[in-house]
Protein backbone atom coordinates (compact mmCIF):
# COMPACT_ATOMS: atom_id res chain seq x y z
CA UNK A 1 0.00 0.00 0.00
CA UNK A 2 2.92 2.31 0.88
CA UNK A 3 4.16 2.21 -2.60
CA UNK A 4 1.26 3.04 -3.84
CA UNK A 5 0.27 5.87 -1.99
CA UNK A 6 4.05 7.14 -2.83
CA UNK A 7 3.29 6.27 -6.79
CA UNK A 8 0.71 8.55 -5.99
CA UNK A 9 2.16 11.29 -4.47
CA UNK A 10 4.61 11.11 -6.97
CA UNK A 11 2.26 11.84 -9.82
CA UNK A 12 0.56 14.96 -8.01
CA UNK A 13 4.15 16.41 -7.60
CA UNK A 14 4.70 16.37 -11.46
CA UNK A 15 1.49 17.85 -11.34
CA UNK A 16 2.77 20.71 -9.45
CA UNK A 17 5.31 21.37 -11.76
CA UNK A 18 3.46 22.50 -14.45
CA UNK A 19 1.90 25.94 -13.49
CA UNK A 20 3.14 28.85 -15.17
CA UNK A 21 6.31 30.22 -13.73
CA UNK A 22 6.14 33.40 -11.72
CA UNK A 23 8.26 35.30 -13.37
CA UNK A 24 10.35 33.72 -16.48
CA UNK A 25 13.68 35.75 -16.08
CA UNK A 26 13.82 33.98 -12.78
CA UNK A 27 13.50 30.75 -14.09
CA UNK A 28 16.18 31.64 -16.66
CA UNK A 29 18.63 32.50 -14.40
CA UNK A 30 17.86 29.22 -12.36
CA UNK A 31 18.13 26.73 -15.77
CA UNK A 32 21.91 28.31 -16.61
CA UNK A 33 22.83 27.76 -12.63
CA UNK A 34 21.39 24.23 -12.62
CA UNK A 35 23.30 23.62 -16.01
CA UNK A 36 26.39 23.96 -14.17
CA UNK A 37 25.46 22.40 -11.05
CA UNK A 38 23.39 18.84 -12.49
CA UNK A 39 26.00 18.84 -16.17
CA UNK A 40 29.17 20.91 -16.36
CA UNK A 41 30.46 19.92 -12.61
CA UNK A 42 29.43 16.36 -13.47
CA UNK A 43 32.01 16.00 -16.49
CA UNK A 44 35.31 15.20 -13.97
CA UNK A 45 33.97 11.78 -12.80
CA UNK A 46 32.32 11.43 -16.10
CA UNK A 47 34.98 11.40 -17.87
CA UNK A 48 36.91 8.91 -15.73
CA UNK A 49 34.26 6.66 -15.55
CA UNK A 50 34.38 6.53 -19.70
CA UNK A 51 37.61 6.27 -20.09
CA UNK A 52 38.15 3.06 -17.87
CA UNK A 53 34.47 1.31 -18.64
CA UNK A 54 35.72 1.55 -22.30
CA UNK A 55 39.60 0.15 -21.61
CA UNK A 56 37.66 -2.39 -19.41
CA UNK A 57 35.47 -3.90 -22.11
CA UNK A 58 38.45 -3.83 -24.65
CA UNK A 59 40.29 -6.14 -22.87
CA UNK A 60 37.37 -8.16 -21.37
CA UNK A 61 36.02 -8.46 -25.16
CA UNK A 62 39.35 -9.30 -26.43
CA UNK A 63 39.96 -11.77 -23.74
CA UNK A 64 36.49 -13.68 -24.30
CA UNK A 65 37.26 -13.92 -27.94
CA UNK A 66 37.84 -17.65 -28.95
CA UNK A 67 36.38 -17.98 -31.65
CA UNK A 68 39.53 -18.22 -34.40
CA UNK A 69 36.46 -17.34 -36.93
CA UNK A 70 35.90 -14.27 -35.77
CA UNK A 71 37.94 -11.14 -36.91
CA UNK A 72 39.89 -9.44 -33.75
CA UNK A 73 38.83 -6.04 -35.75
CA UNK A 74 35.34 -7.08 -33.84
CA UNK A 75 36.78 -5.82 -31.06
CA UNK A 76 36.32 -2.49 -32.25
CA UNK A 77 32.43 -3.03 -33.29
CA UNK A 78 31.59 -4.82 -30.10
CA UNK A 79 33.11 -1.70 -27.80
CA UNK A 80 31.37 1.32 -29.97
CA UNK A 81 28.03 -0.62 -29.57
CA UNK A 82 28.57 -1.36 -25.92
CA UNK A 83 29.39 2.11 -25.09
CA UNK A 84 27.03 3.56 -27.59
CA UNK A 85 24.24 1.75 -26.65
CA UNK A 86 24.12 0.20 -23.12
CA UNK A 87 27.31 1.92 -21.26
CA UNK A 88 27.38 5.84 -21.74
CA UNK A 89 23.46 6.01 -21.31
CA UNK A 90 22.71 3.79 -18.36
CA UNK A 91 26.19 3.92 -16.79
CA UNK A 92 26.38 7.03 -17.29
CA UNK A 93 22.76 7.74 -15.95
CA UNK A 94 23.43 5.58 -12.56
CA UNK A 95 26.71 7.62 -11.71
CA UNK A 96 24.67 11.05 -12.30
CA UNK A 97 22.01 9.49 -10.14
CA UNK A 98 24.77 9.28 -7.21
CA UNK A 99 26.31 12.37 -7.71
CA UNK A 100 23.68 14.71 -8.95
CA UNK A 101 20.48 12.69 -7.24
CA UNK A 102 21.69 12.89 -3.79
CA UNK A 103 22.62 16.53 -3.73
CA UNK A 104 19.13 17.63 -5.52
CA UNK A 105 17.16 15.49 -2.81
CA UNK A 106 20.32 17.01 0.21
CA UNK A 107 19.74 20.25 -1.00
CA UNK A 108 15.77 20.29 -1.53
CA UNK A 109 15.41 18.22 1.73
CA UNK A 110 17.26 20.67 4.05
CA UNK A 111 15.79 23.73 2.51
CA UNK A 112 11.79 21.26 3.57
CA UNK A 113 13.54 21.37 7.26
CA UNK A 114 15.22 24.39 7.61
CA UNK A 115 11.50 25.84 6.15
CA UNK A 116 13.21 27.34 3.36
CA UNK A 117 10.10 25.78 0.93
CA UNK A 118 7.51 26.93 3.91
CA UNK A 119 8.62 30.67 3.18
CA UNK A 120 8.44 30.52 -0.92
CA UNK A 121 5.06 29.22 -0.38
CA UNK A 122 4.26 32.21 2.52
CA UNK A 123 5.04 34.32 -0.79
CA UNK A 124 3.30 32.70 -2.70
CA UNK A 125 5.39 30.90 -5.18
CA UNK A 126 5.12 27.62 -6.25
CA UNK A 127 7.59 25.94 -4.53
CA UNK A 128 7.90 22.68 -6.76
CA UNK A 129 8.16 24.37 -9.82
CA UNK A 130 10.72 26.97 -8.47
CA UNK A 131 12.86 24.45 -7.08
CA UNK A 132 12.40 21.57 -9.43
CA UNK A 133 11.96 22.80 -12.95
CA UNK A 134 15.27 24.74 -13.57
CA UNK A 135 16.35 21.10 -12.63
CA UNK A 136 14.61 18.97 -14.79
CA UNK A 137 14.97 21.58 -17.91
CA UNK A 138 18.76 21.63 -17.23
CA UNK A 139 19.32 17.87 -16.91
CA UNK A 140 17.06 16.94 -19.62
CA UNK A 141 19.36 19.20 -22.35
CA UNK A 142 22.36 18.52 -20.74
CA UNK A 143 22.18 15.00 -19.83
CA UNK A 144 22.28 14.13 -24.00
CA UNK A 145 25.55 16.08 -24.27
CA UNK A 146 27.41 14.57 -21.24
CA UNK A 147 26.22 10.89 -22.37
CA UNK A 148 28.03 12.19 -26.13
CA UNK A 149 31.29 12.97 -24.74
CA UNK A 150 31.10 10.26 -22.53
CA UNK A 151 30.66 7.76 -25.67
CA UNK A 152 33.42 9.46 -27.59
CA UNK A 153 35.40 9.09 -24.06
CA UNK A 154 34.41 5.69 -23.68
CA UNK A 155 35.28 4.60 -27.07
CA UNK A 156 39.29 6.29 -27.18
CA UNK A 157 39.43 4.50 -23.75
CA UNK A 158 39.03 0.89 -25.15
CA UNK A 159 41.21 2.11 -28.24
CA UNK A 160 44.33 3.53 -26.06
CA UNK A 161 44.02 0.64 -24.07
CA UNK A 162 43.60 -2.06 -26.24
CA UNK A 163 46.85 -0.18 -28.33
CA UNK A 164 49.05 0.18 -24.78
CA UNK A 165 48.22 -3.50 -23.54
CA UNK A 166 48.95 -4.78 -26.92
CA UNK A 167 45.78 -7.16 -26.87
CA UNK A 168 44.66 -4.87 -30.41
CA UNK A 169 46.11 -2.80 -32.51
CA UNK A 170 45.48 0.47 -32.80
CA UNK A 171 44.58 0.04 -37.25
CA UNK A 172 42.33 -3.04 -36.33
CA UNK A 173 40.15 -1.80 -33.21
CA UNK A 174 40.05 1.69 -35.33
CA UNK A 175 38.19 -0.49 -38.54
CA UNK A 176 36.25 -2.01 -36.05
CA UNK A 177 35.19 1.21 -34.76
CA UNK A 178 33.81 2.35 -38.24
CA UNK A 179 32.06 -0.98 -39.19
CA UNK A 180 28.70 -1.05 -38.95
CA UNK A 181 27.57 2.27 -37.62
CA UNK A 182 23.93 2.05 -37.11
CA UNK A 183 23.15 6.03 -36.52
CA UNK A 184 19.83 4.78 -34.85
CA UNK A 185 21.73 3.42 -31.69
CA UNK A 186 22.24 6.87 -31.03
CA UNK A 187 18.97 8.04 -30.90
CA UNK A 188 18.24 5.15 -28.94
CA UNK A 189 20.88 6.37 -26.65
CA UNK A 190 19.51 9.89 -26.60
CA UNK A 191 15.92 8.73 -25.73
CA UNK A 192 17.47 6.53 -22.94
CA UNK A 193 19.33 9.54 -21.83
CA UNK A 194 16.49 11.87 -21.43
CA UNK A 195 14.09 9.31 -19.92
CA UNK A 196 17.01 9.10 -17.12
CA UNK A 197 17.43 12.52 -16.67
CA UNK A 198 13.68 13.00 -16.10
CA UNK A 199 13.17 10.37 -13.73
CA UNK A 200 16.65 11.33 -11.67
CA UNK A 201 15.40 14.89 -11.18
CA UNK A 202 12.12 14.08 -10.67
CA UNK A 203 12.41 10.88 -8.15
CA UNK A 204 15.22 12.88 -6.49
CA UNK A 205 13.21 16.00 -6.12
CA UNK A 206 10.44 14.21 -4.47
CA UNK A 207 12.02 12.72 -1.79
CA UNK A 208 13.65 16.15 -0.54
CA UNK A 209 10.42 18.03 -1.06
CA UNK A 210 8.44 14.96 1.16
CA UNK A 211 11.60 15.07 4.01
CA UNK A 212 10.24 15.19 7.43
CA UNK A 213 12.10 15.64 10.72
CA UNK A 214 16.41 16.80 10.60
CA UNK A 215 19.65 16.35 9.64
CA UNK A 216 19.21 12.33 9.54
CA UNK A 217 15.89 12.31 7.78
CA UNK A 218 17.31 14.52 5.10
CA UNK A 219 20.67 11.90 4.61
CA UNK A 220 17.64 9.02 4.15
CA UNK A 221 15.94 10.89 1.65
CA UNK A 222 19.13 11.45 -0.30
CA UNK A 223 19.73 7.99 -0.16
CA UNK A 224 16.61 6.70 -1.31
CA UNK A 225 17.11 9.42 -3.99
CA UNK A 226 20.02 7.69 -4.88
CA UNK A 227 18.26 4.04 -4.72
CA UNK A 228 15.02 4.29 -6.48
CA UNK A 229 16.46 6.16 -9.19
CA UNK A 230 18.96 3.66 -9.97
CA UNK A 231 16.17 1.12 -9.48
CA UNK A 232 13.88 3.05 -12.34
CA UNK A 233 16.80 3.65 -13.95
CA UNK A 234 17.31 0.00 -14.78
CA UNK A 235 13.78 -0.91 -14.98
CA UNK A 236 12.68 2.13 -17.98
CA UNK A 237 16.35 0.80 -19.71
CA UNK A 238 14.83 -2.79 -19.69
CA UNK A 239 11.03 -1.37 -20.90
CA UNK A 240 12.88 1.17 -23.41
CA UNK A 241 15.13 -1.63 -25.16
CA UNK A 242 11.72 -3.67 -24.91
CA UNK A 243 9.85 -1.44 -26.70
CA UNK A 244 12.23 0.36 -29.19
CA UNK A 245 14.98 -2.37 -30.17
CA UNK A 246 12.69 -5.45 -29.69
CA UNK B 1 -7.71 42.05 11.02
CA UNK B 2 -7.65 38.53 11.38
CA UNK B 3 -10.45 36.56 12.29
CA UNK B 4 -10.31 33.06 12.93
CA UNK B 5 -13.48 31.11 13.43
CA UNK B 6 -13.57 27.89 14.55
CA UNK B 7 -10.46 26.66 14.05
CA UNK B 8 -10.29 23.30 14.76
CA UNK B 9 -7.13 21.26 12.79
CA UNK B 10 -6.25 17.22 13.12
CA UNK B 11 -3.28 14.80 12.38
CA UNK B 12 -5.10 11.34 12.06
CA UNK B 13 -6.61 10.87 15.11
CA UNK B 14 -5.55 13.41 17.03
CA UNK B 15 -6.26 16.75 17.62
CA UNK B 16 -4.37 19.34 17.72
CA UNK B 17 -6.09 22.43 17.84
CA UNK B 18 -9.91 22.27 19.19
CA UNK B 19 -12.66 24.97 18.20
CA UNK B 20 -10.37 28.67 18.30
CA UNK B 21 -11.93 31.29 17.69
CA UNK B 22 -10.18 35.13 18.11
CA UNK B 23 -9.72 38.53 16.40
CA UNK B 24 -6.44 39.89 15.38
CA UNK B 25 -6.21 43.74 15.07
CA UNK B 26 -4.48 46.06 12.31
CA UNK B 27 -1.66 48.10 13.74
CA UNK B 28 -1.40 46.32 17.33
CA UNK B 29 0.88 43.20 18.35
CA UNK B 30 -0.95 40.21 18.84
CA UNK B 31 0.35 37.57 20.95
CA UNK B 32 -0.34 33.69 20.67
CA UNK B 33 1.08 32.68 23.61
CA UNK B 34 1.40 28.31 25.29
CA UNK B 35 3.73 26.18 26.38
CA UNK B 36 5.15 23.67 23.71
CA UNK B 37 2.92 21.23 21.91
CA UNK B 38 0.15 23.58 22.93
CA UNK B 39 -0.74 24.05 19.15
CA UNK B 40 0.49 27.81 18.65
CA UNK B 41 2.94 26.45 15.28
CA UNK B 42 -0.44 24.76 13.94
CA UNK B 43 -2.40 27.74 14.51
CA UNK B 44 -0.21 30.16 12.44
CA UNK B 45 0.68 27.40 9.93
CA UNK B 46 -3.19 27.67 9.31
CA UNK B 47 -3.56 30.78 9.66
CA UNK B 48 -1.36 31.41 6.43
CA UNK B 49 -2.88 28.66 4.70
CA UNK B 50 0.54 26.34 5.34
CA UNK B 51 -1.95 23.38 6.70
CA UNK B 52 -5.28 23.09 5.88
CA UNK B 53 -8.20 23.51 8.74
CA UNK B 54 -10.30 20.56 8.97
CA UNK B 55 -13.24 23.20 9.82
CA UNK B 56 -13.55 26.42 10.42
CA UNK B 57 -12.69 29.70 8.56
CA UNK B 58 -10.14 32.12 8.46
CA UNK B 59 -10.87 35.84 7.64
CA UNK B 60 -8.30 38.57 6.56
CA UNK B 61 -10.09 42.07 6.31
CA UNK B 62 -13.19 40.31 5.91
CA UNK B 63 -12.15 37.93 2.86
CA UNK B 64 -12.91 34.35 3.37
CA UNK B 65 -9.08 33.05 3.20
CA UNK B 66 -10.07 29.54 3.63
CA UNK B 67 -12.36 28.92 0.97
CA UNK B 68 -9.67 30.49 -1.37
CA UNK B 69 -8.17 27.98 -3.94
CA UNK B 70 -4.25 27.08 -4.35
CA UNK B 71 -4.66 29.66 -7.48
CA UNK B 72 -6.84 32.17 -5.78
CA UNK B 73 -4.47 31.81 -2.68
CA UNK B 74 -1.48 33.00 -4.88
CA UNK B 75 -2.07 37.32 -5.11
CA UNK B 76 -3.36 37.22 -1.20
CA UNK B 77 -0.05 35.47 -0.12
CA UNK B 78 1.90 38.74 -1.31
CA UNK B 79 0.06 40.20 1.00
CA UNK B 80 1.63 37.96 3.75
CA UNK B 81 4.76 38.31 5.71
CA UNK B 82 6.07 35.94 7.54
CA UNK B 83 9.28 35.13 9.94
CA UNK B 84 10.05 31.61 10.37
CA UNK B 85 11.30 30.58 13.62
CA UNK B 86 15.20 30.15 12.45
CA UNK B 87 14.75 32.70 9.72
CA UNK B 88 14.58 30.50 6.78
CA UNK B 89 16.53 32.55 4.82
CA UNK B 90 18.24 30.85 1.79
CA UNK B 91 21.29 29.56 1.94
CA UNK B 92 22.71 30.25 -1.82
CA UNK B 93 21.44 33.95 -1.93
CA UNK B 94 23.03 36.87 0.28
CA UNK B 95 21.96 38.54 2.68
CA UNK B 96 20.96 41.73 0.14
CA UNK B 97 19.53 39.06 -2.61
CA UNK B 98 17.33 37.60 0.20
CA UNK B 99 15.73 40.82 1.34
CA UNK B 100 15.50 41.75 -2.87
CA UNK B 101 13.90 37.86 -3.76
CA UNK B 102 10.34 38.63 -3.11
CA UNK B 103 10.39 41.88 -4.96
CA UNK B 104 12.21 40.30 -7.83
CA UNK B 105 9.70 37.59 -8.32
CA UNK B 106 6.60 40.04 -7.93
CA UNK B 107 7.52 43.71 -9.14
CA UNK B 108 8.81 45.02 -11.84
CA UNK B 109 11.26 47.08 -10.15
CA UNK B 110 14.89 47.37 -11.62
CA UNK B 111 17.65 46.11 -9.91
CA UNK B 112 18.47 49.60 -8.82
CA UNK B 113 14.96 50.33 -7.27
CA UNK B 114 15.43 46.81 -5.46
CA UNK B 115 18.79 47.16 -4.01
CA UNK B 116 17.73 50.73 -2.66
CA UNK B 117 14.53 48.85 -1.22
CA UNK B 118 16.81 45.99 0.34
CA UNK B 119 19.26 48.41 1.82
CA UNK B 120 16.40 50.84 3.30
CA UNK B 121 14.88 47.27 4.97
CA UNK B 122 18.05 46.61 6.31
CA UNK B 123 18.55 50.08 7.81
CA UNK B 124 15.34 49.72 9.55
CA UNK B 125 16.35 46.66 10.89
CA UNK B 126 19.33 48.18 12.35
CA UNK B 127 21.77 46.48 9.66
CA UNK B 128 24.65 47.68 7.91
CA UNK B 129 27.43 46.38 6.49
CA UNK B 130 26.12 42.61 5.78
CA UNK B 131 24.58 43.20 2.67
CA UNK B 132 26.85 40.86 0.57
CA UNK B 133 27.54 38.23 3.45
CA UNK B 134 25.55 34.75 3.46
CA UNK B 135 23.11 33.24 5.51
CA UNK B 136 25.84 30.92 6.74
CA UNK B 137 27.77 33.33 8.24
CA UNK B 138 25.29 35.68 10.13
CA UNK B 139 24.17 35.50 14.38
CA UNK B 140 20.99 34.14 15.00
CA UNK B 141 19.76 37.65 15.69
CA UNK B 142 21.32 38.93 12.91
CA UNK B 143 19.09 36.13 10.68
CA UNK B 144 16.11 36.62 12.85
CA UNK B 145 16.61 40.47 11.66
CA UNK B 146 17.18 39.99 8.22
CA UNK B 147 14.26 37.60 7.47
CA UNK B 148 12.07 40.39 9.17
CA UNK B 149 13.70 42.63 6.63
CA UNK B 150 12.52 40.06 3.68
CA UNK B 151 9.26 40.22 5.12
CA UNK B 152 8.65 43.59 5.19
CA UNK B 153 10.28 44.29 2.10
CA UNK B 154 7.09 43.92 -0.22
CA UNK B 155 5.52 46.08 2.15
CA UNK B 156 2.88 43.27 3.48
CA UNK B 157 -0.22 43.95 5.54
CA UNK B 158 -0.27 41.04 7.32
CA UNK B 159 3.22 39.52 9.24
CA UNK B 160 3.50 36.90 10.98
CA UNK B 161 6.18 35.71 13.57
CA UNK B 162 6.80 32.05 14.58
CA UNK B 163 8.90 32.53 18.09
CA UNK B 164 11.09 35.27 17.21
CA UNK B 165 13.09 35.20 20.18
CA UNK B 166 13.56 31.42 20.20
CA UNK B 167 17.69 30.87 20.60
CA UNK B 168 18.59 34.83 20.99
CA UNK B 169 20.35 36.36 24.27
CA UNK B 170 17.79 38.43 26.82
CA UNK B 171 18.76 41.74 24.64
CA UNK B 172 18.97 40.53 21.49
CA UNK B 173 15.24 38.99 22.38
CA UNK B 174 14.42 42.99 23.55
CA UNK B 175 15.70 44.20 20.60
CA UNK B 176 13.35 42.04 18.13
CA UNK B 177 10.50 42.77 20.37
CA UNK B 178 11.07 46.64 19.68
CA UNK B 179 11.68 46.31 16.06
CA UNK B 180 8.71 43.88 15.71
CA UNK B 181 6.42 46.66 17.87
CA UNK B 182 7.85 49.94 15.82
CA UNK B 183 7.28 47.93 12.63
CA UNK B 184 3.45 47.31 13.10
CA UNK B 185 2.97 50.91 14.22
CA UNK B 186 5.09 52.19 11.44
CA UNK B 187 3.71 50.06 8.85
CA UNK B 188 -0.11 49.45 10.34
CA UNK B 189 0.39 45.73 9.66
CA UNK B 190 -1.70 43.24 11.12
CA UNK B 191 1.19 41.30 13.33
CA UNK B 192 0.79 37.67 15.12
CA UNK B 193 3.59 36.24 17.35
CA UNK B 194 3.72 33.02 18.59
CA UNK B 195 5.90 33.01 21.45
CA UNK B 196 6.27 31.32 25.20
CA UNK B 197 8.91 34.28 25.76
CA UNK B 198 7.31 36.26 28.79
CA UNK B 199 9.22 39.18 28.63
CA UNK B 200 7.71 39.84 25.09
CA UNK B 201 4.32 38.86 26.21
CA UNK B 202 4.41 41.79 29.45
CA UNK B 203 6.19 44.18 26.82
CA UNK B 204 4.45 43.87 23.59
CA UNK B 205 1.57 41.72 23.55
CA UNK B 206 -1.69 44.08 23.22
CA UNK B 207 -3.55 41.41 22.91
CA UNK B 208 -2.79 38.03 23.45
CA UNK B 209 -4.30 34.94 23.40
CA UNK B 210 -3.36 31.54 25.63
CA UNK B 211 -3.42 28.24 24.17
CA UNK B 212 -3.56 25.06 26.58
CA UNK B 213 -3.66 21.53 24.68
CA UNK B 214 -5.41 22.71 21.28
CA UNK B 215 -7.91 24.96 23.33
CA UNK B 216 -7.98 28.59 23.89
CA UNK B 217 -7.82 29.08 27.37
CA UNK B 218 -7.86 32.72 28.18
CA UNK B 219 -7.91 36.01 25.97
CA UNK B 220 -6.67 39.60 27.03
CA UNK B 221 -3.72 42.23 27.07
CA UNK B 222 -0.41 42.10 29.23
CA UNK B 223 -2.18 44.66 31.44
CA UNK B 224 -4.69 42.03 32.57
CA UNK B 225 -2.82 38.66 32.16
CA UNK B 226 -1.09 38.70 35.52
CA UNK B 227 -3.97 39.69 37.52
CA UNK B 228 -5.62 36.55 35.51
CA UNK B 229 -7.37 33.51 37.42
CA UNK B 230 -6.85 31.08 35.50
CA UNK B 231 -4.67 28.50 36.78
CA UNK B 232 -3.55 27.03 33.56
CA UNK B 233 -2.87 30.76 32.41
CA UNK B 234 -0.54 31.37 35.88
CA UNK B 235 0.94 28.17 35.95
CA UNK B 236 2.32 28.70 32.65
CA UNK B 237 3.65 32.80 33.12
CA UNK B 238 4.36 32.01 36.73
CA UNK B 239 6.16 28.41 35.70
CA UNK B 240 9.45 30.06 37.53
CA UNK B 241 9.42 29.61 41.51
CA UNK B 242 11.23 33.02 41.70
CA UNK B 243 8.88 34.98 39.67
CA UNK B 244 5.94 33.48 41.75
CA UNK B 245 7.76 34.09 45.01
CA UNK B 246 8.24 37.89 43.83
CA UNK B 247 4.65 38.20 43.01
CA UNK B 248 3.19 36.99 45.72
CA UNK B 249 5.27 39.45 47.76
CA UNK B 250 3.54 42.51 45.94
Amino acid sequence: MNYFFHLGRYWQFLRLLINKPEKFSIYLKLFFREMDAVGFSSLGIVAITSIFMGAVITIQTVYNLVNPLVPLWAVGVVTRDSIIIEFSPTMISLVLAGKVGSSIASEIGTMRVTEQIDALEIMGINSSGYLVLPKLFAAVLIFPFIVIISMFLGIAGGWVAGDLSGVISSAEFIRGAQDSFVPFNVTFAMIKTVTFGFLIVTISAYQGFYTTGGALEVGQSSTKAVVFSSIMILVFDYILTQLILA
Amino acid sequence: MIELKNISKSFGSKAILENISAGFEKGKTNLVIGGSGSGKTVLMKCMVGLLEVNSGEVFFDGRNFSSLSFKERKPFRQEIGMVFQGGALFDSLNVERNVMFPLSMFTDMTDAEKRDRANDCLKRVNLINVTKLFPSELSGGMKKRVAIARAISPTPKYLFFDEPNSGLDPQTAILIDNLIKEITEEYQTTTVINTHDMNSVLEIGDKIIFLHEGKKWWEGSNREITASNNNELKNFIFASKILRELMEKN
